[in-house]
């Protein structure tokens, strides 16, 4: 994990895509970028100028306190809120000026609710992700099919493929989610809290499963953390927020210290190597239980 | 698109699979050929249920032209449809019985469609123009054009379409903050009901009689009188509608998943939904304004044209042909009292379609994503 190389500033911008390989290839999609974003609710300001660049072909998770801001960051960036200033820019182009569905050609976003419709089988679903590739009257060809395959097979649920969403756990359910995510064919995957509702197995699984998208695949991953340790753990680029600003961001072996915490979480810890990763552990300190 | 070779990551020595690549090559071949076959069993599924729908629309129809004061035998009925033989036969199914069918069938799919398009924009199996108010609108319209305005014939039509459109308008007013939220729109659309059902009481109660009596139709779905130049306008009507259905048809299955979902997947979220609501809007508000509220087709026909496929989709045009059916259906029965009594379409409708609602507000969940 320590030894990974540094964030893509190698891109190479006007090198062609090679012949033979349709949508975005591994470790090739531009770094997503916000500058000096605005983001609020009716008229209340949220996040006020705040600069976040994603780093193409890494794994970002964004963890912060509730209502820190960092949903509605995420959400700005992937165009599911309106800016009330700044931009945000995918490579070079301000996305504000790409239409709607050329943008998800490139950047996927799986929100913390999506609703399954009644009756509706797996690889249906997934084939939702198509979307934006198809034409007029959205009719799947065998190329969709082998799409929704390769999704449905890299999320481990291609045994699922004829079964009833709303028949799965709560486990099978987000790995589904996140192959329709996949039949996008974004080189950037946006994650909102996709480990809410999920056992620590089950989280560990996703974020496995993640991992492995972002290394064979190349696939930039950001997402929105609760699980403070498992962000430090599985990230490569951590960023800690707090109301509306980014307190820290990088590393998360530097970035992670009882300081940022109790800047970031107003609560003292204790930060040790985790045993497992050697990535920061922090064991948070509270009134009792607190031994010597 | 830009791609740089030389960032693959080290611990992905036979990367890298493009999401496409070669499905041979990822094996996952046998999986595609599955997902394939599942895709057709769902085809043949929704055929099939056409297929029924017409057989059945077909085999009703023909009875439609076959029964009345006079029983005709079903060849030469079917033959007077299309213009052929004698005289007597030729003017009663010409002149009263097909349209009348045609009318049942033209009305029974457009109420059939909005339902579905309402329902599956708000993403609310509730949400029907019966339930919103947009029917007792352009019915509001139609009572207030003939007792208070002294309208007839189209131009109550006109003022029944003008209540369904201004009632969906007033709805929106209210309902829209930074886009349209379905829980919202249903909300007021629920209170506009009520509001317009109040004014039409109250038209109906200042009225004389006889006036009354007339207006009260208009309360009442009926197809029994929409023949001529109005069937033609309903039906010119209704085709360019659909073809509207048609064109906003693909942007469904995207919504159903949420707004959010939507969105990312690059669904402009408001305009298909204003797109949608302004064509089921516009199919509701013709056909009321010229058949009266055909009670709860709207809110049946897409319910029972899902749990027929049973597979997430919308079912826009397997609701559009249920909707048929059901009025046409509820047309004979209450025509040729099968059950004791004649009575408008639109009071069987009501009959079969209350309990069902009962049905769903008793059994109506939310399933969202854990």
């Amino acid at each position: 994990m320590t030894a990974r190389p540094e964030p893509a500033e190698v891109r190479t911008e006007d090198a062609l895509a090679p012949v033979g390989v349709v949508g975005p290839t591994p470790g090739a999609s531009p770094t997503l970028r916000a500058e000096g974003v605005v983001l609020g609710y009716d008229g209340r300001t949220v996040i006020d100028g705040l600069d976040l660049a994603l780093p193409a072909g890494r794994i970002t998770a964004i963890v912060g306190p509730n209502a820190c801001g960092k949903s509605t960051l995420l959400r700005g960036m992937a165009r599911l809120h309106p800016l009330s200033g700044g931009r945000v820019l995918l490579g070079d182009r301000d996305v504000s000026a790409m239409s709607r569905r050329e943008l998800a050609r490139s950047v996927g976003m799986l929100p913390q609710s999506s609703i399954a419709p009644d009756g509706v089988r797996v690889a249906e679903l997934v084939a939702r992700g198509r979307y934006p590739h198809q034409g007029w009257f959205g009719r799947h060809s065998s190329d969709d099919d082998a799409v929704v395959a390769s999704a449905l097979a890299a999320t481990g649920v291609a045994d699922l493929a004829d079964r009833p969403v709303q028949d799965l756990s709560g486990g099978q359910r987000q790995r589904v989610w996140i192959a329709m995510v996949l039949a996008q064919q974004t080189g950037i995957v946006l994650l909102d809290e996709p480990t809410t509702f999920l056992d620590v197995r089950h989280q560990l699984d996703l974020l496995d499963l993640l991992t492995s998208l972002n290394r064979e695949r190349g696939t930039t991953v950001a997402m929105v953390l609760h699980e403070l340790n498992l962000a430090a753990r599985y990230a490569d680029h951590l960023v800690v927020m707090n109301s509306g600003r980014i307190v820290a961001e990088g590393d998360p072996g530097e970035v992670l210290t009882s300081d940022v915490v109790h800047g970031a979480f107003d609560l003292a810890s204790d930060v040790v190597p985790d045993p497992v990763s050697g990535t920061p552990l922090v064991v948070p300190r509270g009134r009792f239980h607190v031994a010597g | 698109m830009t791609p740089s070779p030389t960032n693959t990551l080290p611990t992905a020595p036979n990367a890298p699979h493009g999401v496409t690549g070669d499905a041979a090559d990822d094996g996952t071949d046998g999986l595609r050929h599955a997902i394939g076959r599942l895709r057709t069993a769902r085809r043949r599924r929704l055929g099939f249920v056409l297929g029924t729908c017409v057989a059945a629309l077909a085999v009703l129809g023909t009875l439609g032209l076959m029964l009345g004061d006079s029983t005709i035998a079903p060849g030469n009925a079917l033959l007077a449809a299309f213009g052929a033989g004698d005289g007597g036969d030729l003017f009663i199914v010409q002149q009263l019985r097909l349209p009348r069918v045609v009318a049942a069938i033209v009305v029974g799919a457009m109420f059939g469609l909005a339902g579905a398009l309402f329902q599956s924009t708000l993403r609310n199996p509730l949400a029907s123009p019966d339930i919103l108010g947009i029917a007792a609108g352009a019915s509001l319209g139609a009572v207030s054009g003939l007792l208070t305005f002294g309208l007839a014939g189209v131009a109550v039509a006109a003022s029944a379409f003008g209540g369904g459109l201004a009632v969906a308008l007033a709805i929106w007013f209210f309902a829209w903050r930074r886009g349209l939220h379905s829980i919202r729109f249903v909300l007021v659309g629920v209170g506009f009901a009520y509001l317009c059902q109040a004014f039409m009481t109250w038209l109906l109660a200042r009225a004389d009689e006889r006036e009354a009596a007339s207006a009260l139709l208009w309360t009442v779905g009926s197809v029994a009188d929409v023949r001529g130049d109005d069937l033609g306008i309903l039906a010119g009507g209704a085709l360019v509608l659909m073809a509207g259905g048609a064109a906003v048809a693909r942007t469904q299955r995207p919504l159903a998943l949420g707004d959010d979902n939507a969105r990312a997947l690059g669904v402009h979220v408001d305009a298909a939904r204003v797109g949608t609501l302004l064509l089921a809007v516009g199919l509701v508000a013709l056909a009321t304004s010229f058949a009266g509220p055909v009670a709860f087709v709207a809110l049946v026909a897409p319910a029972i044209a899902r749990r027929l496929l049973s597979d997430g989709s919308p079912a826009l045009v397997a609701s559009t042909a249920v909707g048929a059916l059901l009025v046409l259906a509820a047309d004979l029965i209450g025509n040729h009292q099968v059950f004791g009594v004649a009575a408008p379409v639109g009071i069987v409708t009501g009959l079969v379609g209350a309990p069902y609602l009962l049905w769903l507000l008793a059994t109506n969940e939310r399933k969202e994503r854990p």
